[in-house]
C-alpha cells in the first residue's frame, strides 16, 4: 500500500495547521491538538514529526538533527522515515535547509526569515515537575502566575548561589507565556530571542503545539542581581578551533581522556572545511 | 585520534536485517502462519486488537508475528497502521444485552435467569502443563439453546431500586479520544474510552490496589459476559439502520457498595468494564478502575491513586508510557553534558565555599513584571558572591 504524501491524510495536516495557526497567533501557549499515532514512538520526536508532516511541501528541503548532529541514530531515522514518505529533498547543511527539525539543540548557524524550526518537544509544560496536576497548571497560565518557577529558582539561588538548571531552561515569550523551550541547553535561548525564523514546538505524547514566531522577545527567567548567564568552556573544539559554539565531551580512550568537539557537526565541518580552502 | 561518530543509517541498516533474522529464528523450523496464530493464539490476538483499538483479527496476527510475540510491540504496531486508516462515520451503541453469549457468570446470584454459563475458561483448569497434546475433544453441543436475549443481572437489582439507574438517553455525546485531546477534568465516557485502550497490566494493578485500601469500594462481579455483537451503522444518505458485521466483546458490571452522600441514598452503584475479543481480565479490572475514578461524582473521598483520573488516565496508555520511558536510550548528550558542566561547578563550590559576603544581600528583584507580585527577591541568598564562577567549566 502506498501512504499519503508526508504519511498523513490531508484532513489530519489540516487540523495540524489550524493548531499552529493559532499557536502562532498565541506565542508561547500551548494548543492541544488531536495528536495521532505515530510509526516511531512517543518520546521519539512525533510531535516534531506531525509538524513537520503538516509543514512539508514537496519543495522543502529537510534537514534533521539530533544533539545538533544529523547523524545520530534517531535524527537518521526521522530523515529517512521522511524520504521515504514524502520523497523531499534533505540536506545536513543549516544554510540550505527550507525546514529544520531539532531536538535537543538550535544549529549555530543563524537562521533566516525563510527557515522554519521544529523542535520536538518531551514535556511542554514548564510547571510540570512543580506541579504534576494539568487542570492546575492551565489555571497559573491563564492568571499568569509563575511564582512557583520564581521560587524555585529563587530556592536554587539560596542554597547552590545560582540557578541550578542547565538546560529546559524557563523562558517567557511575549511578556506573557512561561514556556518550555524543549531540552536544549540554555546555551541555546539566547537563540531563541527575536529570532528570524519561526520556531514550532510539538510534543506528541502529550498532545501540545506551540510556537514562537519570528522576531518575538523570549527573555529567560533571571533576577537583577542574578542574571542569566549561559554555559561557556576553557576548551576550544579540538576539531575547528571554535571558541564559541557548544562542546562535546568525548571520552576517547580507556584511561578517561577527554576531548571537546562540536555537538554542531554541520557547523564544525564548515569550519574545517573553510580553514582548508 | 577521535573520528567524529559517522554511520548511523548503515547502522542502522545492518541492525534491522539482524533483527528480521532474530525475528525468523532457525530457518529450518516452518514459519509462522497468520491463521495459526488467528486460530491458536486468539487471546494474544484479542489483547493487541482490544488495546490496538482495531478490530482485525488477521491484522493483529500480522502483527504479533512482526513483533516476534511482544505485545505492547504488537499493539503500536497497530495503532500507528490505525493511524492511517480513513475515518467513514461512526457505529450506533452496541447493544450487549442482544449478545450471542458464550460465557456469562455472575458472582452475585446462585441462579439467574438465562442460567450461569461458563463456557471457555481457563478458571477451572488445573495450571498442569499439558506436555503431551491431547486430541481435540468433540464439544457436544446443549441439550436447549441459550435464550437470545439475556437479561442483564444488574438490571434485576434495577427493578427494586437498589442500584443506581442509569438513564439511557442522559449520556453526552462521547468525544473521539484517537481524534482529540484528553483533557482534564475528563467525563465519564472519556475515562471508559481511555482505559478501554489502557494498558492491561497497568489497569489490573491499579484495579487491585482498590481490592487492598486504596479506595476500597468493596466490589462484586454483577455479571461478566461475552459473545458476539451485531455492529450497525446509519449512514446519512441512507438514513436507515444496516448491520455491517460482528464482533467479540466481554463486558463486566461491577457492583459496589456505596453508603450514600451528595444528596444520594445507600444504594449499590455500577463500574463498567468492557473489551473488544475476550479479555475477562481487562474488564474486570477496568470496572474496578472505574468506579474508583467515579469518587468526585459520590462525594467520596479522594486520596487513593487509583481515584486521581489524571494520575490514572495520564498514564495507562502502553504505547505512550513505552515510547517515553524507552526514549531514555535516544542521545542525550547535550543535556549530560550541561548537568555535567553544573554539577563540576557544584562539586567545586562544595569543596570550598565561597566567603559570605553580607552587604550583597538584598539587592534582587524580580526581572520579570507577570511575577512580581509571586517572586520574592534572594534577599536571604547568602552566596551570591560565588557567582562569577558559575558558568566555567571546571575540569
Amino acid at each position: 500500500m502506498t501512504y499519503n504524501f508526508a504519511f498523513l491524510d490531508e484532513d489530519t495536516k489540516r487540523m495540524l495547521r489550524r493548531a499552529l495557526l493559532k499557536a502562532v497567533a498565541i506565542p508561547g501557549y500551548q494548543v492541544p491538538f488531536g495528536s495521532r499515532e505515530m510509526p516511531l514512538p512517543y518520546g521519539w520526536g512525533t510531535g516534531g514529526i506531525q509538524v513537520t508532516a503538516a509543514l512539508l511541501g514537496p519543495d522543502d528541503v529537510l534537514k534533521v538533527i539530533d544533539q545538533g548532529a544529523d547523524d545520530t541514530t534517531n535524527a537518521v531515522n526521522i530523515r529517512r522515515f521522511f524520504s521515504r514518505v514524502a520523497g523531499v529533498a534533505t540536506t545536513e547543511h543549516t544554510a540550505d535547509a527550507t525546514l529544520i527539525q531539532t531536538r535537543h539543540r538550535i544549529p549555530e548557524t543563524s537562521l533566516r526569515e525563510d527557515q522554519i524550526l521544529v523542535f520536538q518537544v518531551p514535556e511542554p509544560e514548564p510547571l510540570r515537575t512543580l506541579e504534576p496536576r494539568e487542570a492546575e497548571t492551565r489555571t497559573l497560565h491563564a492568571l499568569a502566575d509563575y511564582g512557583l518557577m520564581h521560587v524555585k529558582l529563587y530556592e536554587d539561588i539560596a542554597q547552590y548561589g545560582h540557578i541550578a538548571t542547565s538546560y529546559d531552561y524557563p523562558v517567557l515569550v511575549d511578556g506573557r507565556f512561561l514556556t518550555s523551550p524543549s531540552p536544549i541547553p540554555k546555551f541555546d535561548n539566547p537563540k531563541l530571542d527575536r529570532s528570524p525564523a519561526l520556531m514550532l514546538f510539538g510534543a506528541g505524547r502529550e498532545k501540545r503545539l506551540y510556537a514562537i514566531p519570528p522576531y518575538t522577545r523570549v527573555e529567560s527567567l533571571a533576577f537583577d542581581d542574578h542574571p542569566f548567564e549561559i554555559q561557556r568552556w576553557e576548551h576550544q573544539c579540538e576539531l575547528c578551533g571554535s571558541g564559541e559554539s557548544y562542546l562535546d565531551e568525548v571520552v576517547v580512550d580507556d584511561r578517561g581522556t577527554r576531548m571537546f568537539v562540536c555537538s554542531d557537526t554541520d557547523f564544525c565541518s564548515g569550519r574545517r572545511v573553510e580553514a582548508q580552502a | 585520534m577521535y573520528v567524529a561518530v559517522k554511520g548511523g543509517e548503515q547502522a542502522i541498516a545492518r541492525s534491522l536485517e539482524l533483527l528480521a533474522e532474530a525475528r525468523r529464528g532457525n530457518t529450518a523450523v516452518p514459519e509462522l502462519e497468520l491463521a495459526q496464530i488467528r486460530e491458536q493464539l486468539r487471546l494474544g490476538v484479542a489483547r493487541v486488537m482490544q488495546e490496538g483499538s482495531l478490530y482485525d483479527e488477521d491484522l493483529a496476527a500480522l502483527a504479533i508475528r512482526q513483533a516476534a510475540g511482544d505485545m505492547l510491540e504488537a499493539i503500536f504496531l497497530l495503532r500507528a497502521y490505525r493511524t492511517t486508516l480513513p475515518r467513514f462515520g461512526y457505529t450506533l451503541p452496541l447493544d450487549t444485552t442482544a449478545m450471542r453469549v458464550r460465557r456469562r457468570v455472575s458472582g452475585t446470584f446462585k441462579d439467574i435467569p438465562g442460567g450461569q454459563v461458563l463456557g471457555p475458561t481457563y478458571d477451572y483448569t488445573q495450571r498442569l502443563l499439558e506436555f503431551d497434546v491431547a486430541p481435540v475433544p468433540h464439544v457436544a453441543p446443549a441439550e436447549a439453546p441459550l435464550p437470545s436475549n439475556m437479561p442483564r443481572v444488574l438490571d434485576l437489582l434495577d427493578a427494586e431500586a437498589l442500584i443506581e439507574r442509569i438513564e439511557p438517553g442522559n449520556d453526552p455525546e462521547p468525544i473521539d479520544l484517537t481524534r482529540e485531546p484528553l483533557t482534564f477534568p475528563a467525563d465519564r465516557a472519556t475515562r471508559l474510552q481511555n482505559l478501554s485502550r489502557g494498558d492491561e497490566g497497568f489497569l489490573l494493578g491499579m484495579a487491585y490496589s482498590t481490592q487492598r485500601g486504596y479506595a476500597e469500594s468493596h466490589p462484586f462481579a454483577g455479571e461478566i459476559r461475552m459473545g458476539e455483537v451485531d455492529v450497525s451503522v446509519c449512514p446519512e444518505e441512507l438514513g436507515f439502520v444496516i448491520e455491517i458485521g460482528a464482533i467479540v466483546l466481554t463486558e463486566c458490571q461491577m457492583i459496589n457498595q456505596f453508603h450514600g452522600g451528595n444528596g444520594v441514598p445507600p444504594q449499590f452503584t455500577r463500574g463498567y468494564g468492557l473489551t473488544m475479543g475476550e479479555g475477562e481480565r481487562k474488564a474486570m479490572s477496568m470496572a474496578l478502575v472505574d468506579r474508583a475514578l467515579r469518587c468526585d461524582e459520590l462525594a467520596e473521598p479522594n486520596y487513593a491513586p487509583a481515584q486521581n483520573q489524571e494520575f490514572v488516565l495520564s498514564h495507562s496508555d502502553s504505547v505512550e508510557a513505552s515510547g517515553f520511558v524507552q526514549h531514555l536510550k535516544l542521545p542525550h548528550y547535550v543535556d549530560f553534558q550541561a548537568e555535567l558542566s553544573l554539577l563540576r561547578t557544584l562539586a567545586a563550590q562544595h569543596a570550598a565555599p565561597p566567603p559570605v559576603k553580607q552587604g550583597e544581600a538584598g539587592r534582587g528583584s524580580p526581572a520579570l513584571a507577570p511575577a512580581q507580585e509571586c517572586a520574592t527577591p534572594p534577599q536571604l541568598s547568602p552566596v551570591a558572591q560565588g557567582r562569577e564562577s558559575i558558568e566555567v567549566q571546571g575540569t
